[in-house]
């Protein structure tokens, strides 16, 4: 065991994967030499030469069609988008090819392959550094999408994400890279080496994709987040007093959706968190799943925190981050139901 | 409002401002000063619209033969001359020549003539199936088969074409069953993708050929991807991308270049230039600007001009790129210049946006009509065998058909279940798949 941030989690479960298979590549925009961006690809170079961990062009439609007749080739590629905010110009290559390349081929051709991208604001990232795009990634039949909190989850999760026979949308929140980040921006930030779950086996484990975990058992009411909201979840709880049950998805699809249905008919409330725009974001699918699944056990409305329906924005970040207060708010109001 | 303004065939559209305040009048334009007319937008025509007499005397043909060939490691500045003239090797009476036309024996020219051959009777079939309601949709590639075909007979197996759906002559050429290709076509029992794809919309790993996506361009890049990880492997297995002319403006083609281009991948990326993009003519991607093939002269990328309806000259240019890619010389860009004789599908009608002349006024000809004028001039082939073999071939098309359409057809016959809708969609069916299937009574 050793204490590890996300950072150094993810690029230890790189280093972990292209160790045991040597079909693994790694490319990106600035994530050979250099290591990437956010140093999540640091030292894979060195460790495994040129051809299997190198600098991209700056195309992500590139980037990740290549990944696609790579793996159709039988590699098992995990590439970086610098930023989520830069998926766009790869979003055809991800969402009308990968995503469907196993059904329209009636599975001659597959695309084992993961594309990995800081998600989330928080870091005055200003509207292309800080945007939460998951629930396009979630709308598309075919892709897997996974958004770990932590750096334990973050090492299990990435090696299954690159030893799945599908593709999968790897999020990595970036205000989580250096520290359980609970959304009081203006207090010390705490680092990973004094969370428990900073504590990351330097061997091979993977934690399966399309299960939740619970952060925090309780019996009032079911808190539904992944990501940065599961922690700024723990301090809205701890700072209400109310005793809330906290999931975290960590893989929004396949959802764990009997977790969630298990823990909502048992406290009968439910509220749901995210950073993402609200309209059409991922809360809206996991209030009608909880409607649909769990409504005669239900004694208050279901509610929701998220981002604004604004572009993020730069000086506002604070206003429009979902942070403690604005859940806390929700928490009590719940319980009045 | 629009006012059209004809210069040289070509229309520009002036639009007179009325709620823009413009900026016109006498201006210092360098060092004098000038009265500004107001600018136009460039909007290019084809030359010749429904009801004009198609006149190609102006297109500037290369004579047969009379291209240089190259090293095959050459560089591409130093062939810079072959992305603008184009390469031919048989001549109108059948006279094969010059350097590129001494690669095929007459039994493997032969080979290439019943390919495409065929190509034309099962399009013709299924074409004609579709007006008879059997299935919903087609794409035949009549006036083109000379390109898939004889591209497909330079390569090696193992090797992985990203085709577009004109390209059914690269899996009739690598021995796909005519069978299986008309029950994917009728979306029936034996369909090999189980009804989830539109008809044409192949997929056989087994025959090199990457299944086909309705999208544009995209399958350019993954040829790339494929290559370079035949290179990172230390295979020699090299990939294929197919485009068309109106699709190179994508920009999944620029992506495909410079891909290719940065890291030498082995794949060679042909370009079919058959003059239209449904009822758009090729000057819209700027075809006239310049040719398609000089684009790779951007990257550095080596690109060769051919004559599309020519298969020894198609067949001698795709062995000079393939064997580049192979040797470890990197991405060639290949232009086939054709004319796509028929509609863009079932669902075009091209009488709507180009005189229904000009196919027959195209200069290159017809490909099976021109490799059966070469195989008789050189004693390998007479009209009496092309007649009788024609009609073999279209015997054996229409015996598959009644044997596919015994698995029936789109609205026919037990097809793929519903149930196999739900299958495929990732490698384990997920719970929330399970519920629906189980929702949806199947």
């Amino acid at each position: 065991m050793s204490r590890m941030t996300m950072i150094e989690a993810i690029r230890n479960a790189q280093h972990v994967a292209m160790s045991r298979d040597e079909d693994v590549v790694v490319y990106g925009e600035d994530v050979g030499y250099f290591g990437g961006v956010f140093r999540c690809t640091q030292g894979l170079q060195e460790a495994f030469g040129p051809s299997r961990c190198f600098d991209s062009p700056i195309n992500e439609s590139g980037i990740i069609g290549t990944a696609i007749g790579m793996a159709a080739y039988g590699l098992r590629p995990c590439v970086e988008i610098q930023f989520a905010d830069y998926m766009y110009p790869g979003y055809d290559q991800l969402t009308q090819e990968a995503a469907r390349i196993r059904y329209r081929s009636n599975g001659d051709f597959t695309t084992p392959m993961t594309v990995r991208m800081p998600t989330g604001g928080g870091i005055y990232g200003g509207q292309t550094h800080s945007q939460s795009p998951e629930a396009l990634f979630a709308h598309v039949c075919g892709l897997k999408t996974v958004l770990p909190s932590n750096p334990y989850d973050a090492k299990g999760l990435l090696i299954a994400a690159i030893e799945d026979d599908d593709p999968v949308i790897f999020l990595e929140p970036k205000r989580l890279y250096n520290g359980p980040f609970d959304g009081h921006h203006d207090r010390p930030v705490t680092p990973w080496s004094k969370d428990d779950l900073g504590e990351v086996p330097e061997d091979y484990y993977t934690i399966p994709l399309g299960k939740a975990a619970i952060r925090r058992p309780g019996t009032d009411v079911t808190i539904l987040a992944y990501g940065t909201m599961v922690y700024v979840a723990l301090a809205a709880v701890k700072e209400t007093g109310i005793d809330a049950e906290i999931i975290d998805l960590r893989t929004i699809l396949p959802l764990d959706i009997e977790t969630i249905e298990a823990s909502v008919r048992r406290t009968g409330r439910c509220l749901i968190l995210h950073e993402a725009t609200r309209t059409c974001g991922f809360g809206a699918e996991l209030m009608a799943q909880v409607q649909e699944q769990c409504f005669y056990h239900l004694e208050a409305p279901i509610s929701r925190v998220t981002g604004w329906d604004t572009p993020y924005p730069h000086a506002q970040e604070w206003h429009y981050f979902p942070g403690p207060k604005r859940v806390s708010a929700a928490l009590c109001e719940i319980m009045e139901g | 409002m629009p006012e059209n303004i004809k210069d040289k065939g070509v229309s520009c559209v002036h639009l007179t401002a009325a709620r823009f305040k413009v900026y016109t009048g006498r201006r210092v334009v360098g060092e004098e000063e000038i009265d500004l007319k107001p600018l136009a937008l460039f909007v290019p025509e084809p030359e010749f619209r429904p009801g004009d007499m198609p006149d190609f005397s102006g297109l500037e043909l290369p004579k047969a033969g009379e291209t240089r060939r190259p090293p095959t490691d050459a560089k591409a500045e130093d062939i810079r001359d072959l992305a603008y003239t184009i390469i031919r090797v048989m001549r109108r009476d059948g006279e094969a020549l010059g350097p590129w036309g001494d690669l095929l024996d007459h039994d493997e020219a032969l080979r290439g003539l019943k390919n495409m051959m065929t190509v034309r009777a099962y399009d013709a079939r299924m074409q004609m199936a579709q007006r008879q309601g059997k299935t919903s949709f087609y794409i035949q590639c009549l006036g083109e088969e000379a390109i898939a075909c004889a591209f497909q007979h330079a390569l090696e197996k193992g090797d992985m074409n990203f085709p577009t759906y004109r390209q059914q002559g690269l899996l009739i050429s690598a021995g796909y069953p005519i069978l299986d290709m008309m029950n994917q076509v009728y979306s029936n029992a034996k369909d090999p993708l189980r009804g989830r794809q539109l008809p044409i919309m192949y997929s056989s790993k087994e025959h090199g050929f990457f299944s086909i996506s309705g999208n544009l361009a995209t399958q350019f890049v993954q040829a790339v991807g494929w290559a370079m990880a035949s290179a990172i492997k230390g295979d020699t297995r090299i990939a294929a991308g197919w485009i068309g002319d109106g699709s190179t403006a994508e920009s999944d083609f620029h992506s495909a270049l410079v891909f290719a281009s940065t890291y030498r991948a082995p794949v060679v990326l042909n370009i079919v230039n058959n003059q239209w993009a449904i009822s758009t003519f090729q000057g819209i991607a700027r075809g006239g600007a310049a040719t398609f093939a000089a684009r790779g002269h951007g990257f550095g990328i080596p690109a060769l001009r051919v004559d599309g309806n020519d298969y020894l000259a198609v067949y001698a240019v795709s062995k000079w790129a393939i064997e580049r890619a192979r040797k470890g010389l990197g991405p060639t860009l290949i232009e086939h210049v054709t004319y796509r004789a028929g509609a863009h599908s079932t669902s075009d009608d091209p009488s709507a946006y180009r005189p229904k002349s000009e196919s027959e006024e195209w200069p290159l000809g017809d490909p099976i009509e021109r490799l059966k004028t070469y195989l008789i001039k050189v004693g390998a082939w007479s009209e009496e065998r092309h007649v009788q073999t024609k009609a073999e071939i279209e015997a054996e098309i229409m015996a598959l058909q009644k044997q596919a359409e015994k698995s029936g057809t789109l609205h026919t016959g037990d097809g793929p279940s519903p149930k196999e809708m739900f299958e495929d969609v990732f490698k384990d069916t997920p719970l929330h798949l399970r519920r629906q299937r189980q929702a949806s009574g199947v």
